[in-house]
């Protein structure tokens, strides 16, 4: 695949090679065992991270737990 | 002689706890602090929200590191979610990012009150149950309201005592004791609760259990009034449990008005 422009939290990101979803997850580097991934508002398993492929044009959210009431 | 019951428990969604008192994890100063307070409180089962990582710092410490999910139940919220799809896309996220299906389900109208929309709360209990979802609801003091969330299958009922973080006290001391008298759930008071005569006032009326938050993490000293809080809820249950002498007008002396010297 050529350059492929995703979306990561509202942020925009320029991925330069194939990559899956661990793969963008440890370039950020992020404790896999603590966050949640949506991909284009669908849930990817933590299980699924490792052959999740990202495309161009995909919208991710990754979250998290914070403190709230 | 402690006539008390020995284990008095409650449960919800097949959980069994041994506290009443249920807490907020947000407003704290630090995750230092919020530790601290929630030990102090006894609490079992604590809210959390669900947001955005912050990609510029990925190291951060995070909730989990300082409150343990193995040892405090998480019970994730939908706090900023004005629609059921927002608050079923928030809590997919949740329950994969820990993998439980207890939530608390809050869709507040707009400020300054956050009233809860009870419409869009019925909509949202409804997804979300539909998705396997145990759902503990936030909701107005209304009967009719409330009969449906349960009806739809919600796990815990939990009204307003006053709006939320306002500390106002319990405001509406008759609405609740209808709702305890109809519901066959758990009824938790969530919201309004300022102080620790307030949360004895809501355990004195009946309700399963207290949930706040900023009566804690807004006080001058949280952990000490973390403390408060717990004394407070068990406290208002055992006067529950004990069942409080009737209100009469006019006095009735303590001493005996016999064997009076002469």
């Amino acid at each position: 695949m050529g350059e492929a422009t995703i979306t990561v939290n509202g942020q925009a990101r320029t991925l330069h090679d194939a990559t899956t979803v661990a793969g963008l997850l440890a370039t950020i580097g992020l404790d896999l065992r603590k966050v949640a991934v949506e991909r284009n508002e669908e849930i990817v398993p933590k299980s699924a991270y490792a052959i999740t492929m990202l495309a161009d044009g995909d919208a991710l959210e990754i979250v998290h737990f914070i403190g709230g009431g | 002689m402690d006539s008390a019951p020995v284990t008095d428990t409650w449960s919800v969604a097949g959980r069994v706890f041994t506290s009443r008192l249920v807490v907020g994890t947000g407003k704290y100063k630090s995750l230092e602090e919020t530790a601290a307070a929630i030990a102090a409180s006894g609490a079992e089962m604590v809210t959390v929200a669900v947001r955005r990582v912050n990609l510029s710092d990925p190291g951060a410490p995070m909730l989990q590191d300082f409150v343990d999910p193995k040892i405090y139940t998480y019970l994730p919220n939908t706090a900023g979610c004005h629609t059921a799809k927002d608050a079923v896309r928030t809590l997919r996220l949740a329950r994969e990012a820990g993998g439980w299906n207890l939530v608390k389900l809050e869709v507040l109208g707009p400020p300054p009150h956050l009233y809860p929309d009870m419409m869009a709360t019925l909509e949202a209990a409804e997804a979300l149950i539909r998705d396997g979802f145990e759902v503990m609801v936030y909701c107005a003091d209304d009967p009719v309201a409330a009969k449906r969330l349960e009806d739809l299958g919600c796990v815990a009922i939990m009204p307003l005592g006053a709006p939320i973080g306002s500390g106002l006290g319990i405001q509406n001391a008759a609405m609740l004791s209808l709702l305890i008298d109809q519901t066959k759930v758990p009824l938790l008071v969530d919201a309004g609760v300022g102080t620790a005569s307030d949360a004895a006032i809501a355990m004195e009326l009946g309700c399963t259990a207290v949930l706040l938050n900023s009566a804690i993490a807004h006080a001058g000293d949280p952990v000490t009034m973390a403390r408060a809080m717990k004394l407070a809820v068990e406290a208002g249950r055992l006067a529950f449990l004990a069942k409080r002498m009737p209100r009469r007008m006019g006095a009735d002396p303590s001493s005996p008005l016999t064997g009076l010297i002469r």
